[in-house]
């Protein structure tokens, strides 16, 4: 039995708490480092991560990409939506394809 | 001539022949798998994309409605309100396999039986720009998962694509090629080498007769 993680800035995801996934609110991209490692080797399938703090820790998300479990997904925080998920879809049509062929245009 | 130095035996000319029919049928059955892997990943990919925006869209909105909710309370009884969550949502997850990839599967399960039982307050000392807020999130959690589900499904088949086309690649460009200069290569040398043994036997036999009937020394009397 799995449980869903929130990881980000305390204002993007507070809310995530009232429907029943466990959020763990971090300050810095060294703090969001160590709890995302802690909670990505635990019990959480799902991880939710706010794309400002996912550009800060590229380099350890990308230790999970070839897992099944976790899967951890960029969502937008309160400051906005920068785009990261998208490219994030992009990126891997780019991988399989060799170039971006479906959403080059947008 | 290859690359690589074989031995021209026949042993070796089998041994590439056999690598070479190997070879072949791999690169077939391999482009079989990256075409359907690719049918499978572009509807998967477009699919993703559709729920991404949406899920995106979402929860801008709820972000929004959260900062109203903000802007009308105390933060102290905002956190108060959202400290001990009464939902729990549970995940059970399987694996399904798609052309060799294992894609997850999840399914959720929440802890109470309702799965609307999301207020984790009372009503009095909150604004309803709260229930809101926590209502328009809750909308978007099953996209959401299923947003994980598809999402984590494409990363998982790109990479599996990507490493069959490179196999698909390295067969069709490099062992293929390399079998069948090989086999060409060890055809021609015993080839010329069954014909130098054949004029090597019929040297020695012109050499055995006239060593036994003295051909040229008769041949040189009859002149004389």
């Amino acid at each position: 039995m799995y449980k869903i993680a929130v990881i980000g800035a305390y204002d993007s995801i507070y809310g995530f708490a009232a429907l029943g996934l466990d959020t763990f609110p971090v300050s810095d991209a060294q703090e969001g480092e160590k709890m995302l490692r802690r909670i990505a080797e635990g019990e959480y399938a799902v991880i939710y991560i706010t794309e400002a703090l996912a550009a800060e820790l590229k380099h350890e998300m990308s230790r999970y990409q070839e897992q099944v479990i976790p899967a951890i997904i960029q969502i937008p925080g309160v400051s906005g939506n920068t785009g990261a998920g998208i490219t994030g879809v992009k990126k891997s049509v780019e991988q399989a394809v060799g170039s971006d062929i479906l959403f080059g245009n947008n | 001539m290859a690359a690589t130095q074989v031995n021209p035996t026949r042993m070796e000319l089998t041994r590439q022949k056999k690598k070479l029919a190997t070879a072949r049928k791999g690169h077939k059955l391999l482009k079989d798998k990256r075409d359907e892997l690719m049918r499978q990943f572009l509807d998967l990919v477009r699919e993703n994309m559709a729920l991404r925006q949406k899920v995106e869209a979402g929860i801008l909105a709820a972000n929004k409605n959260f900062v109203v909710a903000k802007a009308g309370m105390s933060e102290e009884t905002l956190h108060t309100a959202l400290m001990a969550p009464k939902q729990e949502v549970y995940l059970e997850t399987d694996k399904k396999n798609v052309m060799s990839v294992d894609i997850p599967v999840f399914e959720y399960k929440t802890r109470t039986a309702d799965e609307n039982d999301i207020y984790s307050y009372g009503f009095a000392f909150t604004s309803s720009d709260l229930d809101d807020a926590v209502k328009s999130l809750a909308d978007v959690l099953p996209e959401m998962l299923r947003l994980a589900e598809a999402e984590k499904a494409c990363q998982l088949m790109a990479a599996e694509i990507e490493k069959t086309r490179r196999r698909v690649n390295a067969l069709e460009h490099v062992i293929i090629p390399q079998a069948q200069a090989n086999i060409k290569y060890i055809t021609m040398k015993l080839d010329e080498n069954e014909r130098s043994t054949q004029i090597r036997l019929m040297k020695v036999k012109d050499m055995m007769l006239e060593e036994t009937h003295h051909y040229k020394e008769k041949q040189a009397a009859k002149a004389q």
